[in-house]
């Protein structure tokens, strides 16, 4: 088992970029061909995601060094604890992602929905698993071209006015984050991150302020992707614009700069990188806080669910970049787990979100009062839990997850503010969906007639995609210990860089040099 | 005036231009700002493997010393990732400008005709 581990890491790469190429070449025109081709991709990727999980709480951190070059000179891909958990969330949203895709047949308007869905997890896939800060770069370029395509699927005004701001502001970010990667490679010399981790700690004092230059300018980067404010504008818009399905998908791609941020901000800009060390720490704390405000407040300036679905994917981002720029290992467990559970509830949320708009006809999802339409029972249910899930309110995952934060940055000298943050949104987030529900839901009840449905698309199988996600969250909950053990011990190896350089680069360490 | 001199400031010029340029708020400038921060980003990429030269990027027996050849590898994925996106977003622009009517990037109607 633990032989074969090396190739599932690649094949977690790999699989993607072949399923993608092969839907596209050979698939092109077979949509039930590239339906299969793809749904089947998900799942044996979910299976690789769980056995890597199983292999990487052992502790033991691996390494596969892409065509057997090593380490400092080759790319390498790492799996510790944190890579493998956000290689299965990510396996575990996309499927059920696909599952609604294809239940509801938006997969159908428009070309290459298939190939550019695969492209996009490839993408996800390595920025998770690289070791190296170029190939970074270059995942990212991977994962933003893909839903470039996605974002603009199915096409219309709206979508294709959105996408021009989320292309230019993402160009933007690519470029800024190769001064980032070219200030830190003429100071070390060096890509890799684990040899980076060694040499910013052993940089002379000339280079350090060098180093925390091209650190915050990284630093900006990952929060341009996290969408922190005040780098956030162009998430709202975007989110609400594209189709449910991308936008579930999208829950994700704020995390991975979050993951970034994490990843960069312990390894190689940790405790040990003299002038650099935590320091995005002071700039990232203000900016989660004004996140999390801006997420919760602004879903009361929404006018349709779709744009609330957003606004709460912003103000759970807030919540967690905070919990993160405490850089404590206490804190950082619960931001895990966190991150789990605002994943998927976002995805869920789209998801429900979505489903009630093609019921209302021409209401759409507009916050307005409109007779009743089909399986309004069900989605009422639906989207209470989704809302439930998305505000952190008991028995699901989000409640644990912000009282586990709330408990883990209780040292840190920004507490008071973190809590108050957290306890504050929450009540915020309460009311704005509260006044939600109660508008599209009970209000709209008293209205005489019923909003005809022609032909609906995935009556069962959309509606249990939607129903897994929420499930998902509450066995987040029922298993609470185990996971909240995984994600305190994943804290713990990224609090200890030493075990992955030790990993990454062997013994060698200082023969080669 | 020394060659480091020069291509710092052939850098600064670019990316002033570059950043102006993103800066308007129609998409004809914005994809000359990109095009031109990614030049500006290219020679600073090449710069930070050093100016040197005479000297060859790989093993030679003869060579006193090298030039490092790792910026070069990676201006030129970068050049292949800036130019396929320029490309991109020239035809989104192009299309968008046909659907909406307007090349505001902020997506406004154009408020002045025959400009």
């Amino acid at each position: 088992m633990s032989a074969a581990v090396p190739y599932l890491l690649a094949a977690a790469v790999v699989m993607p970029a072949v399923m993608g190429a092969a839907i596209l070449l050979t698939l092109r025109h077979r949509l039930r061909g590239s339906r299969l081709a793809s749904l089947a991709s998900c799942l044996a990727l979910t299976a690789i995601a769980a056995a890597l999980v199983a292999h990487a709480s052992g502790g033991t951190i691996e390494s596969y060094a892409l065509g057997d070059w090593r380490a400092p000179f080759g790319i390498v891909l790492v799996l510790d604890r944190l890579s493998a958990m956000m290689l299965l969330l990510t396996a575990v949203l996309a499927f059920a992602v696909m599952i609604y895709a294809v239940a509801t047949g938006i997969d159908r308007k428009g070309w290459h929905f298939h190939p550019l869905f695969q492209f996009q997890l490839l993408g996800l896939n390595g920025a998770f698993l690289t070791g190296d800060l170029f190939n970074l770069f270059v995942f990212f370029e991977v994962l933003l071209i893909a839903s470039y395509g996605l974002l603009l699927h199915a096409q219309g005004a709206e979508r294709l006015k959105v996408g021009v701001q989320y292309v230019v502001i993402n160009l933007v970010g690519s470029t800024l984050f190769l001064v980032g990667v070219g200030l830190l490679y003429g100071v070390t010399g060096t890509l890799n991150m684990a040899d980076l981790a060694v040499r910013v700690a052993a940089a002379p004092a000339g280079d350090q302020s060098l180093i925390a230059a091209s650190a915050l300018v990284l630093m900006t980067v990952f929060a341009l992707k996290a969408a922190a404010a005040p780098l956030h504008f162009w998430l709202p818009g975007a989110y609400a614009a594209t189709t449910g399905a991308v936008a579930a998908l999208f829950a994700i791609m704020t995390k991975v700069g979050a993951y970034a941020i994490i990843r960069t901000g312990t390894l190689i800009f940790g405790a040990d990188a003299g002038a650099a060390a935590f320091g995005v720490a002071p700039w990232l704390l203000p900016a989660g806080i004004a996140t999390a405000f801006i997420g919760f407040i602004g879903l009361f300036a929404a006018r349709s669910l779709r744009s609330m679905a957003a606004w709460s994917v912003l103000g759970s981002m807030g919540v967690l970049l905070a919990a993160v720029a405490t850089f404590r290992v206490e804190a950082m467990g619960p931001s895990l787990y966190y991150v789990l559970h605002s994943t998927l509830a976002g995805a869920a949320l789209f998801l429900v979100v979505d489903l009630i708009a093609t019921r209302r006809g021409e209401q759409g999802d507009a916050l307005t009062l409109a007779p009743r339409f089909c399986q309004a029972g069900i989605l009422s249910g639906l989207f209470f839990l989704a809302a439930v899930g998305t505000i952190g309110l008991p028995p699901l995952s989000g409640f644990i997850g912000k009282l586990l934060i709330l408990d883990g940055v209780r040292a840190a000298p920004a507490a008071a503010w973190i809590w108050a943050t957290v306890l504050v949104t929450t009540l915020i987030g309460v009311l704005a969906f509260a006044r939600a529900g109660s508008l599209i839901f009970w209000k709209s009840s008293t209205l005489e007639g019923e909003i005809p449905t022609r032909a609906l698309r995935g009556r069962v199988m959309g509606v249990s995609a939607a129903a897994g996600l929420l499930a998902c969250l509450a066995l987040l909950s029922l298993l609470g210990g185990p996971v909240t053990a995984y994600a305190d011990a994943a804290a713990a190896q990224l609090f200890d860089p030493g075990q992955y350089i030790a990993a990454v680069l062997g013994d060698k360490t200082g023969a080669l040099r | 005036m020394t060659m480091e001199m020069l291509v710092a400031s052939a850098i600064a010029v670019l990316t002033a231009a570059g950043v102006y340029l993103v800066l308007r708020a129609r998409t004809f400038p914005v994809v000359l700002g990109l095009a031109f921060l990614s030049y500006a980003i290219n020679l600073f990429l090449f710069a930070m493997g050093r100016l040197v030269i005479n000297r060859p990027p790989i093993y030679d027996k003869a060579a006193e010393g090298y030039t490092d050849p790792l910026p070069q590898a990676l201006v030129l994925t970068a050049i292949v990732i800036a130019f396929g996106m320029t490309a991109f977003v020239v035809v989104l622009a192009l299309r968008t400008f046909l659907e909406t009517g307007a090349d505001h990037v902020d997506g406004r109607e154009d408020a002045e005709t025959g400009s």
